[in-house]
């Protein structure tokens, strides 16, 4: 057990690994290039499995260490099945997922010591939208709102500067504040 | 082929700076400049442009400032080019004007530099034509919809010279506030698009904040001694104006009745598409100011300083909601002014001394010995940009080539 003052913050996260990647990068910028892929699968109903287990990186094919399932489908009030999540809840998943990954990176390269940290995220969305009721309002939310309560030690400022810089480095935030290409063919 | 120690190109504050330094330590060199001294200064800006330092931080190398009668004033473009020309000539700096440099080569452990005036051969050269030579702007620029009047920022002069309507300021730094306030002032509605910014308020604590940034050693600090200096250099220009006591922050924008809007993302089928992202990045830059004021604060009590008390700006007010998108085809919209930045432009530079977005590579400004750069943001410390930066670092890149010269000397002598 090593006594340095680095050492003693520890949210789990190797940040020597993270700066050390960007140096690779730096060097050798196609090592940059990701891809990241999913697969959809209907069931019946709105019930889809999606499974992922591959992406693309570092030049190379790379795997997780296993494969993940996830069922999406609708609630009752929906007359659906309910037997997961639906999508719409899957995207404020992954932005409470990125945000709260990035303040536990950047309140470890910060020598911040976390012991909670809890994001409560809420998304609103007129129904009108994605019902074709209404053309003046879109399918996607009109809001999302994203609540952290944190439990760290440092100044109230500090931590809203974490919250801030994870933001700044957030790909679900960017994705989600941004226009994205998208395009879906059929093979 | 005329021969030289040092060739300097261009004749701004940094060149001459550089020149005057050399000329101190007996070093032939001849600078080199495609108009007049001075010329960004001259040429380039629109009308009410007023530097963004107070007077007083006009120094230049060998004693030579700013003498008028009012130190705590900001200089029109026109008085800054004034003032540099008159350092050009109390230097009696080699200004060969009218000369612009068309390549810079290698050439047998030295350089050559090709002009449309003829070819000069150097065995150093100094870069110094500028910071921000050439506009940056986004690719979708030509995807504007027709009947919009677009224009970059040394195409603007005044707000009368606009079409009357809405007017889209893309960006808040330095540029994009000045020219949002007085256009909206000349009663055309502005819209400003603001990514990342640096706030900063024009006074604090009764002085101008770049006295405190100045006197405090801020403006000093020194680029191996910071975290991350690519970031450093990357950051956008701060949000200053040069007029006494006057702060144009987004609140300000804002009170005067300019509509705040998320960074311009995108330009699709006439709709220009703005980013969600506005609170956070109004977040980030509240909390930098208040950091950067926490810093002062510190070092005026350990000075003695703290007569008029700490003083806090109210947090940006974000509207809600925030509009994601403007349809230009509407009408709303009649002229974008794009106040997206600059940087050097180095196209003549035909050397390996880029990175993989054209970005001059340099350890402090030096390019590689024999091959300096001056007045980039953060070259050497936090004051490079500013004319008072270019003292300190025309000197220690001065010292540097003349020991890379001595070393060459010696060399070809042994």
């Amino acid at each position: 057990m090593t006594t340095t003052a680095e050492s003693q913050v520890d949210n789990g996260v190797n940040v020597e690994a993270l700066l050390g990647a960007r140096e690779a990068i730096g060097e050798t910028p196609e090592l940059a290039q990701f891809q990241w892929r999913a697969t959809s699968t209907w069931v019946y109903g709105t019930h889809s499995q999606s499974e992922i287990e591959t992406f693309y990186g570092l030049n190379d094919e790379q795997k997780h260490h296993t494969s993940f399932s996830f069922d999406l489908d609708h609630p009752e009030q929906f007359a659906a099945t309910d037997k997961g999540i639906t999508p719409i809840e899957v995207v404020l998943v992954a932005l409470g997922g990125c945000l709260t990954g990035g303040i536990a990176a950047v309140a470890q390269q910060r020598q911040i010591q976390l012991r909670s940290v809890k994001a409560t995220i809420t998304g609103d969305m007129d129904m009108h939208g994605i019902l074709g009721m209404d053309s003046d309002v879109r399918n996607g939310y009109s809001d999302v709102k994203v609540k952290y309560e944190i439990d760290a030690d440092a100044t109230p400022e500090e931590i809203r500067a974490l919250v801030a810089q994870s933001q700044k480095r957030s790909a679900v935030y960017d994705i989600m504040t941004n226009p994205t290409n998208v395009t879906v063919d059929v093979v | 082929m005329p021969n030289v120690s040092t060739v300097v190109i261009g004749a701004g504050h940094c060149g001459l700076a550089m020149s005057r330094c050399l000329t101190d330590r007996s070093i032939d060199h001849v600078v080199l400049e495609r108009g007049e001294v001075a010329q960004s200064w001259r040429t380039r800006w629109w009308d009410s442009l007023r530097l963004l330092t107070p007077n007083w931080m006009s120094r230049l190398p060998g004693g030579y400032a700013y003498q008028g009668d009012d130190p705590d004033g900001y200089l029109a473009a026109r008085e800054v080019a004034d003032l540099i020309a008159g350092y050009a000539s109390q230097c009696g700096a080699p200004v060969q004007v009218g000369t612009t440099v068309t390549a810079v080569q290698h050439d047998d452990g030295g350089y050559l530099i090709q002009t449309d005036q003829g070819t000069w051969r150097a065995r150093s050269v100094v870069l110094a034509s500028g910071a921000c030579s050439m506009q940056v702007l986004p690719p979708f620029v030509d995807q504007l919809p027709p009947g919009i009047t677009s224009l970059t920022p040394d195409q603007y002069r005044s707000p009368q010279a606009l079409p009357e309507g809405g007017v889209l300021v893309v960006g808040a730094s330095a540029t994009g506030i000045q020219i949002a306030d007085e256009v909206h002032r000349s009663g055309r509605p502005v819209t400003i698009a603001s990514g990342e910014h640096v706030r900063l308020p024009r006074t604090y604590r009764g002085r101008d904040i770049l006295w405190w940034m100045d006197t405090s050693g801020l403006l000093d600090e020194d680029y191996t001694e910071i975290d991350d200096v690519r970031r450093a250099r990357s950051l956008p220009s701060m949000q200053l104006v040069g007029s006494p006591g006057r702060t144009i922050d987004l609140n300000a924008l804002q009170a005067l009745g300019v509509r705040l809007i998320g960074r311009l993302a995108g330009i699709r089928d006439g709709i220009a598409q703005f980013s969600g992202s506005l609170p956070n990045v109004c977040a980030l830059a509240d909390l930098k100011m208040v950091r950067l004021l926490d810093a002062i604060d510190i070092w005026a009590a350990s000075a003695d300083l703290d007569e008029t008390p700490a003083e806090r700006f109210a947090p940006t007010l974000v509207p809600a909601p925030v509009p994601l998108s403007i349809d230009l085809r509407k009408g709303e919209i009649r002229t974008i002014i794009w106040a997206t930045g600059f940087q050097p432009d180095m196209s003549w530079l035909d050397l390996p001394v880029f990175d993989r977005k054209q970005r001059l590579i340099h350890d402090g400004g030096v390019v590689t010995p024999g091959l300096y750069v001056l007045g980039l943001p953060f070259l050497r410390r936090r004051k490079s940009s500013l004319i008072d930066g270019a003292a300190a670092d025309a000197a220690a890149l001065a010292a540097h080539l003349a020991g890379h010269l001595d070393g060459v000397t010696a060399r070809s002598s042994a």
